[in-house]
């Protein structure tokens, strides 16, 4: 088994928490953070459930600490308050001791300002501070700016496999000497932007989404930031660093059928699974458990399941959950959210449940672990998927 | 020891011209919007893939520089796609952006909002040619032919793509910069990022009129 | 009726961005979807825009849609009984 990359810090916001601390504390729960939508007016308030931080921007702009005149996008404050934690939990003072590098996803940017004041800018010149933050790559320089980062700083946007991509550039540029260490992840607000978009797909669910349920009727749009720590052998080492875990397969691949659907086969998500674990040189029987992107649309659950019988065959299908139903579907963030969670998994050696179930879908006949389940856990995988056909696999490995 | 790698074909879209490998490959002064453009280049290529209407101007750009550079090309499976631009998809973000401002005029269209991601454009792509290898999209203020470079060479390096299409798609309001090129292990022109950067700033001798 | 089919098509052409294709090429019992006019399911979720856009008719579930969109003729009885402008 390839040993792979050391992870040595993280940090998350979801609607399920603040901290990592808090999101362990509910995900043990068993309490989902799927409610209407409360901090956006919207016409279709009553028409969708969502995963949404109960934090005004007010809120987290005292909570970091910016000055009044910031222009900082939603989705910009939630990445530095993730982004913050991830560096605090990996004890790094000085930034610049070593090549550190900032690789962020996003899909929406500052989407959230511009549509709040695209329509003042003729008139209202205090609003215009805005237009620069629009730039999704504006994001990533605001988090990094935030962090001191001068090194190394991207964005990708590959939609929903964005921090999923993020996180296996890190690790790459890590394993090829090219950084020492990356901070690697991914942030997005909640806007109308999105939530109209999924609308007009008609892949929203009006209920608390069901992941891998024959009935289910869509998925909750959520927001959230997460980031992890990746950090060279070299400085684990020389500073004796605790290791969470580790990053050991990762792989994209591309589905090759639809602007926004999956495959009936589920090529691309077959493809980015096998090619995942044969960079972590491990066989399919190796996972302990696996992360799914189970984002509860018909299409998705459907072709991810079809794939996972393909790669692990009907009668080894390792334990699996969606953590959807807890955070819902948080875009360019999920991925890193979802390595959040699965590290946490490893730490705790615990399964958190796929809520919601009731009823496999009947052409797979595969049932999700629908309560925290206590189990050793070393290897565990986890999917994402964006619209694109772009699919994308990590493998976390025990410390 | 080290590996080759070559550029097979380069592709630019620039002041009103379509370039494949330094040579003019069409021009259209007459055009003046960026549908009627991409149009014109998709007649002169002669393709049949009614879906091209559909498309955004990032997709149509993106796919027809791809097309360029694929003609009378074996297509293999394991072809990975890398891509960078500053606007992302900008222009498109706009339209959807348009279509709910209005409470009184409010539809959403989903075959706007498809496009309001860069990486679908290298979707378009795989679809068209059946590509399954690796895709990527960065947002980046300025074109970085060593960033690019790099990260090819590493797909090639690792076996995880046999051949690589990477480049730069711009497009914001009526502006456009596309410059593709197509990686092989074949025989071709072999390349310093700094030639690659040369390349890339090739103005043809022209200054476009809308600049 | 025949006006209603003919200004359909227009409209599908247009909103579909349908390029190569006339209003001619399109036979009023033409499966629009798969073999047809080969179009796909973003497609169908921009009919079911124009179905409420131009004449007041709401669908919320998408599936409702395979039916009525079977063929302009189908589409235009639809239209028919059920708009409200």
């Amino acid at each position: 088994m390839s040993k792979g990359i050391a992870i040595t810090g993280m940090g998350i916001i979801s609607s399920i928490g603040n901290t990592v601390a808090e999101n362990l504390s509910s995900l043990r729960a068993a309490k989902p953070g799927i409610t209407r939508l409360d901090l956006i007016e919207t016409r279709h308030r009553d028409a969708i459930m969502v995963g949404e931080i109960k934090k005004s921007n007010a809120e987290l702009e005292t909570q970091i600490g910016l000055a009044k005149d910031n222009n900082l996008s939603r989705t910009s404050m939630l990445g530095i308050i993730a982004a913050r934690e991830a560096i605090v939990q990996a004890s790094i003072d000085d930034i610049d001791a070593y090549r550190t590098g900032f690789i962020s996803g996003t899909s929406v940017g500052g989407m959230d300002m511009t549509e709040r004041y695209y329509t003042t800018y003729q008139e209202s010149p205090e609003f215009r501070k805005y237009i620069a933050t629009q730039h999704a790559g504006a994001t990533t320089g605001d988090i990094a700016r935030h962090l001191g980062i001068r090194g190394y700083v991207t964005t990708i946007s590959t939609a929903c496999s964005s921090a999923a991509n993020a996180i296996m550039l890190g690790a790459r540029m890590i394993k090829a000497g090219k950084l020492d260490r990356v901070i690697v992840g991914g942030t997005d607000g909640m806007s109308k932007f999105t939530i109209n978009g999924f609308g007009t797909l008609m892949i929203l669910s009006d209920e608390a989404c069901t992941p891998f349920d024959e009935n289910r009727k869509g998925l909750n749009l959520g927001e959230a930031a997460a980031y992890i720590v990746l950090e060279s052998d070299k400085i684990v080492k020389k500073e004796n660093k605790k290791v969470l875990g580790y990053v050991s397969g990762w792989a994209n691949a591309n589905d090759a059928f639809h602007q926004t659907a999956s495959s009936a086969e589920g090529e691309g998500a077959y493809l980015a699974m096998k090619e995942a674990l044969d960079i972590a040189e491990i066989t399919p029987d190796a996972i302990d458990y696996v992360n799914v992107h189970g984002t509860a649309t018909p299409n998705n659950d459907m072709s991810e399941g079809t794939a996972m019988l393909r790669i692990f065959g009907k009668e080894n299908i390792p334990v699996f959950s969606s953590t959807k139903a807890f955070t819902g579907h948080t875009l360019a963030a999920a991925a890193s959210v979802e390595a959040v969670f699965s590290l946490l998994s490893l730490q705790e050696n615990m399964v958190f449940p796929n809520l919601n179930f009731k009823t496999p879908i009947e052409a797979l006949d595969m049932t999700p672990q629908t309560t925290c389940l206590e189990k050793e856990l070393n290897v565990i995988l986890s999917n994402s998927f964006g619209f694109g056909g772009n699919c994308s696999t990590l493998i976390f490995t025990k410390a | 020891m080290e590996k080759k790698y070559y550029i097979k074909h380069y592709c630019a879209i620039k002041n009103e011209a379509v370039y494949k490998n330094g040579e003019v490959y069409h021009e259209d002064e007459t055009s003046d919007n960026l549908k009627d453009f991409a149009k014109g280049i998709y007649k002169k290529l002669e393709l049949k893939y009614p879906k091209f209407y559909k498309m955004d101007e990032l997709c149509k750009f993106s796919f027809l520089a791809s097309e360029i550079l694929l003609m009378n090309e074996e297509i293999d499976e394991d072809t990975a796609l890398v891509f960078a631009n500053k606007a992302s998809s900008l222009v498109t973000d706009r339209k959807h952006q348009e279509t709910i401002n209005d409470p009184e005029n409010y539809f959403p269209s989903p075959a706007i909002f498809v496009y309001t991601l860069p990486n679908i454009a290298l979707g378009e792509i795989s679809i068209k040619h059946k590509f399954k290898s690796e895709n990527a999209f960065f947002v980046n203020e300025k074109f970085d032919s060593s960033f690019i470079m790099n990260y090819s060479q590493m797909l090639l390096d690792t076996q995880k793509a046999t051949k690589v299409i990477c480049g730069w798609v711009d497009l914001d309001s009526n502006k456009y910069d596309v410059f593709l090129t197509y990686l092989t292990r074949e025989e071709g022109k072999q390349i310093t990022i700094r030639e690659l950067t040369d390349i890339y700033n090739n103005d043809y001798g022209r200054i476009s009129r809308r600049a | 009726m025949a006006e209603l089919v003919e200004e359909l098509k227009e409209k599908i052409i247009d909103q579909l961005s349908l390029e190569d294709i006339e209003v001619s090429d399109i036979d009023n019992n033409d499966p629009l979807f798969g073999d047809g006019l080969g179009l796909d399911s973003i497609d169908a979720l921009e009919l079911i825009v124009l179905l409420e856009k131009e004449y007041g008719i709401k669908l919320t579930d998408p599936k409702e849609g395979k039916a009525i969109f079977q063929s302009v003729q189908v589409m235009a009885d639809y239209i028919t009984k059920h708009r409200t402008k």
